[in-house]
């Protein structure tokens, strides 16, 4: 996109910087259109379980819901609580929304079509979902409220035992992709199986980590079963309980684009990115951004039907199942895979 | 120019962040302006070109070390008096800590411009770092071919002291009754619940 601006005439520095700021929006303004759609979308499948009917008023089959409720929640008064710490009570849904923003700038949407293509994009990935916690503890510690403050608690031990599975899943592929340029572990799945399955998943000693890492993804964005951060049996809330108006909409936003962030990544991983399923020439010429939306779309219809059928947790089950069986199976697998590569020479 | 630009804002928000940390009244504050400084000490690094240093300098200190700070500090009970009171008597010791440390750095920076020790294993001296090579391979090209001792004893040792630790917190609780998630998922529904066909107009026995 730069070569495009210095077309138009610009030095290679101006070119560089427009073309940066056209594509933060690029990646922006359309995400925020389909956090919107997707919320309508989990809601329909939601009703779809639940054999009821969702949102079918306001627009053809209600899909303008979501808008109809920006609107409204934009309209909404923003309350501050007076016993709060009041800057970074707005501090923090601001850092939640940013947070879940800025982890898509090395995700490739097609071959070579992304924002930032750097050699650590995945231990950025990996540093930027790290500082989502801040948001929801920030919030539910300047809220100075009982509940947003234990559902902070929460979701920092939360975030931080799934963490470290998390870590070790992606070391297990970082091994076998031998990097951790996002684009490059996509290419390292082309013909990945028989020379002609373009998955990660498909490899019998990476499918176990693939589940694991889809049931890691779930916690880390503390979506259902492991919502125990909002639980409103419990808490409310949770953090969000002070908070009205466009700050909660933020979080709403934000936790929606971590979501389908999540989603990208699990396709991105496991499934082959922007790749079509199969290596076969035909299918090549739907573009990569097609399939790559399509493999979103079917995670987070798996995200959806979770949430829709698993009952939550209960709080030591979370923690038992980070630290007693996640981190020792993927400690282990990291000792597999690792052992399997250099037994069949890969990294020769 | 965008790297000076980006340069003055990085240093002297991490000189302002940390200088912040030890104004601000309220210890959440202090961790929160930390973080800040973490965060724009990893954009300087970026700007030397250690892109995989700054990753980790977020991943582990804002991802992890900061979170358990804040962690911490929120629980706390603050007395704001009763923080300043100790000032006075802890000046003295604070002055001490204050001139030990500006010794090390000088030490630090002379140790520095006298020329870089060398370390590690003497055979195994090879491994050189060329520009063109990915961050990450040339650091982990020397870490497990000229340093690898010292790289195994630092695994060790941080082993040693997570063992440490667990030995030292670890009580085993009395008059807690635990969960046993392997009974509670074998669990069937028959073993909880009876089906009874009760006819009309007799009492249930429960």
């Amino acid at each position: 996109m730069t070569s495009f601006f210095q077309t138009l005439g610009m030095s290679y520095e101006t070119a560089w910087f427009t073309a940066t700021i056209a594509g933060i929006l690029l990646i922006a303004l359309p995400l925020m259109l389909a956090v919107a759609l997707i919320i309508y979308a989990e809601r329909k499948l939601w009703a779809a379980f639940a054999l009821r009917r969702g949102p079918n008023v306001v627009g053809p089959f209600g899909v303008l819901q979501s808008f109809a409720d920006g609107l409204k929640v934009f309209l909404q008064e923003t309350i501050i609580p007076s016993a709060s710490n009041r800057g970074l009570f707005l501090i923090a849904p601001i850092i939640t929304f940013t947070v879940a923003l800025m982890a898509w700038a090395v995700i490739p949407f097609a071959d070579g079509v992304v924002l930032s293509n750097i050699n650590v994009g995945l231990l950025y990935i990996l540093a930027i979902s790290s500082l989502g916690v801040y948001g929801v503890v920030i919030a539910g510690w300047a809220s100075n409220s009982k509940y947003p403050f234990y559902s902070a608690m929460r979701a920092a031990a939360q975030m931080i035992s799934y963490e470290v599975s998390i870590g070790f899943i992606l070391i297990c592929i970082v091994l076998w992709a031998g990097t951790f340029n996002v684009g490059g572990i996509v290419e390292g799945q082309r013909g990945h199986i028989f020379g002609f399955i373009n998955a990660y998943a498909f490899n019998p000693l990476l499918f176990p980590i693939a589940i694991m890492f889809l049931i890691s993804s779930m916690a880390e964005t503390a979506r259902a079963p492991f919502d125990l951060t909002e639980a409103e049996s419990e808490l409310v809330a949770g953090y969000q309980t002070e908070y009205s108006s466009m700050a909660f909409a933020l979080f709403w936003l934000g936790e929606y684009a971590n979501v389908l962030l999540m989603c990208a990544l699990n396709a991105i991983l496991f499934w082959g990115g922007y790749l079509p399923p199969v290596d076969w020439a035909p299918l090549y010429a739907v573009p990569g951004i097609i399939w790559f939306f399509v493999k979103i779309l079917l995670m987070f219809f798996v995200f959806a039907w979770v949430k829709a059928t698993v009952p939550r947790y209960r709080y030591d089950q979370l923690m038992r199942l980070g630290w007693k069986v996640f981190l020792p199976i993927s400690l282990f697998w990291v000792f597999l895979v690792s052992g399997y590569l250099m037994f069949t020479g890969h990294f020769a | 120019m965008i790297q000076l630009v980006s340069f003055y804002i990085f240093a002297s928000i991490v000189i302002a962040s940390a200088a912040m940390v030890i104004f601000a009244r309220n210890p959440v504050h202090s961790v929160l302006w930390l973080i800040v400084a973490f965060f724009n000490a990893a954009g300087l690094m970026i700007l030397i070109g250690a892109e995989f240093i700054a990753m980790l300098l977020v991943i582990v200190y804002v991802g992890a070390v900061a979170v358990l700070f804040l962690f911490v500090v929120m629980m706390l009970d603050i007395d704001f008096a009763e923080l300043r009171a100790g000032f006075v008597k802890n000046v003295p010791l604070g002055l001490l800590l204050a001139v030990v440390l500006a010794a090390e750095l000088v030490l630090g920076i002379g140790a520095y411009q006298a020329g870089a020790v060398t370390l590690g294993t003497p055979e195994a001296g090879a491994a050189t770092v060329s520009a063109a090579v990915p961050n990450i391979e040339a650091i982990g090209g020397l870490l497990y071919s000229k340093y690898v001792f010292m790289f195994e004893t630092a695994g060790l040792i941080l082993l040693v002291a997570m063992v440490g630790a667990i030995v030292l917190t670890h009580r085993k609780s009395h008059g807690t009754r635990g969960q046993s998630i392997s009974s509670q998922v074998q669990r069937r529904p028959e073993e909880a619940t009876r089906n009874v066909n009760q006819p009309v107009g007799q009492g249930i026995e429960l």
